[in-house]
């Protein structure tokens, strides 16, 4: 082993490898636990792109064939359907911790100076990861895939201005058909995976760079963690659990498959989107159809892409925060909009 | 040296007009070759409008048989999904069955008696109507002719 290494340092220049997971070290404090979310995201998004290449060998995306081959792959490949499940499992689960990740980096106001561009680069990949959830959703093409997609697609229409270029963008036409499958699935399987490698890499880059931040106020208890071995041996036993979770999970409640999308159907009447798209599809449904001048769908689809930009941003606006100092109204606008999400998110599951 | 590959100093003697003029043949090129790029590219990714897939005159919706009265039926009128609804009083409508929300396909429902979108609980009524939940306008209706028991739609006629 020995020998390997200084043959290959020889000659690769392995030094600073060792050098940097020597120095590597995570801060210990009562709020210390979040730091495994994101390493539980990376495990979690290597998942996808296992299963995501497997399943690449057997869907057939068009029309004549989407849905053929995801019935194929369920119930004819040998254990296509755990490949399967285990894909549609892991996306969800992926997202659920991207989220919470979000949320406890903006509590613990880590995206103070000099991390802003570590939050932006994460605030992308939230973004990568709702677009692979929305496009692989229709990759089945079953009822539900084509109804949830044709009102996704609609509510992007109803932006002012590049509502209507955004629209016909996305479905390749006026309306949902195979040119929209055939987008989505090169979107699902060649853009959407180079984005989120390149932002990732930035995204894990610059964490590197500037070490994990401490949260203003808070009182470190003994030295850091080092990250070689102990840190990584936590994240291992997080992510063998995560493993056994999904395969439960997969074996449990396997991914399902609907009657094939047919555009001259009614729409199926249990529809619902996938779970991280709740909160806007309950708020479409209780928005009133109109709210003075207008239409209660532009201004629930406008409002719910300003929250997100505000998100962004935040680095930006929380001036208290870039001076180290403590910023209450931030953490407190944060609960709120936290918890106005899961309740809607709630609502939704329940009706 | 030759000429091209002397280093740029205060002391170069290339006129500072010259220089500024050349910075800006540059750009203009550079900006040239991005558009040449651009344009294409934006072009090709929105593809061109299909035929309007209209239905030439009238489509045979359904047979009268088919539909007792309080019943409905989503069928195509060209390109697009339309419904056919017999009400409880004996009347033949047709509107298209493109939800005015966000578009989804809406479907009879018997029990209600109305056209019901199940995609956010949006309502109807039977004259089209948009009585309940969040769509924001009537759907659009069509003209219904019945000859013998067969029972034909025209887009063309379409109103409202
Ligand atoms: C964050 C990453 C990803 C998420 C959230 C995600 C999400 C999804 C979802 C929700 C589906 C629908 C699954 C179904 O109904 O069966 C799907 C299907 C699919 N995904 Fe992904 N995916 C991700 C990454 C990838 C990657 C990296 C690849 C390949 C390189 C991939 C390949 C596929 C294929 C081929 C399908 C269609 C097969 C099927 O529907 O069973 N995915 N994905
Ligand atoms: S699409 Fe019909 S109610 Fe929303």
């Amino acid at each position: 082993m020995d020998r390997l290494w200084a043959w290959l340092d020889d000659r690769v220049g392995l030094e600073p490898v060792r050098h940097l997971m020597a120095q590597k070290t995570v801060p210990r404090h009562r709020h210390s636990i979040f730091y495994y979310l994101g390493g539980m995201a990376l495990f979690l998004f290597i998942i996808q792109l296992g299963t995501g290449l497997l399943l690449l060998l057997y869907y057939e995306p068009g029309v004549s064939t989407a849905y053929e081959s995801v019935r194929r792959i369920s119930g004819e490949i040998p254990f296509g359907w755990l490949i399967r499940s285990i894909h549609r499992w892991s996306a969800d689960i992926f997202i659920g911790v991207l989220a919470v990740h979000m949320f406890t980096a903006y509590q613990m106001k880590a995206y103070r100076r000099p991390r802003e561009v570590t939050w932006l680069t994460g605030v992308a990949l939230f973004g990568v990861a709702l677009a692979f959830g929305f496009s692989g959703y229709l990759l089945p093409w079953d009822d539900i895939a084509y109804f949830a997609t044709s009102v996704g697609t609609q509510v992007a229409g109803v932006f002012p201005l590049v509502g209507k270029a955004l629209l016909q963008l996305m479905r390749g036409g006026e309306d949902v058909t195979g040119a929209t499958l055939a987008r989505f699935f090169a979107l699902h399987v060649v853009v959407l995976p180079f984005a989120a490698l390149g932002l990732l890499g930035l995204h894990l880059l610059l964490v590197q760079r500037h070490g994990m931040s401490v949260p203003p106020g808070v009182t470190e208890k003994g030295r850091p963690r080092p990250f070689f071995p102990d840190f990584l041996m936590h994240d291992l036993v997080g992510w063998t659990l995560a493993l056994a979770l999904l395969a439960a999970l997969a074996a449990l409640l396997p991914a399902g498959l609907g009657p094939k999308a047919d555009p001259f159907a009614s729409a199926p009447a249990d529809i619902k989107p996938e779970w991280y798209f709740y909160a806007p599809f309950q708020q479409l449904k209780m928005i009133p159809a109109h709210i003075g001048p207008f239409e209660g769908e532009v201004l629930g689809a406008v409002g719910f892409a300003v929250l997100g930009l505000l998100f962004a941003l935040v680095p930006f606006l929380d001036r208290r925060a870039a001076r180290e100092e403590s910023s209450r109204a931030f953490s407190i606008a944060g609960w709120v909009v936290f918890i106005y999400l899961v309740g809607l998110t709630c609502y939704a599951w329940l009706h | 040296m030759d000429e091209h590959d002397r280093p740029l100093s205060p002391a170069d003697p290339t006129p500072a007009g010259r220089r500024s003029f050349l910075d800006w043949l540059l750009g203009l090129s550079a900006f040239g070759t991005a558009a040449a790029i651009v344009y294409p590219v934006v072009h090709f990714v929105f593809p061109p409008p299909r035929p309007k897939g209209r239905a030439k005159g009238a489509v045979l919706a359904a047979q009268t048989s088919e539909l007792a009265p309080g019943s409905g039926k989503v069928f195509p009128l060209g390109t697009r999904p339309a419904i056919l609804v017999h009400t409880p009083d004996d009347k033949w409508r047709a509107f298209t069955a493109k939800c005015t929300h966000l578009s989804c396909t809406v479907t009879y429902r018997d029990d209600m008696n109305m056209i019901w979108c199940p995609c956010h609980d949006g309502r109807f009524d039977l004259t089209g109507k948009n009585v309940a939940g969040p769509p924001p306008r009537p759907l659009a209706e069509f003209t219904v002719v019945l000859k013998g028991d067969e029972v034909y739609v025209t887009e063309e006629a379409e109103r409202g």
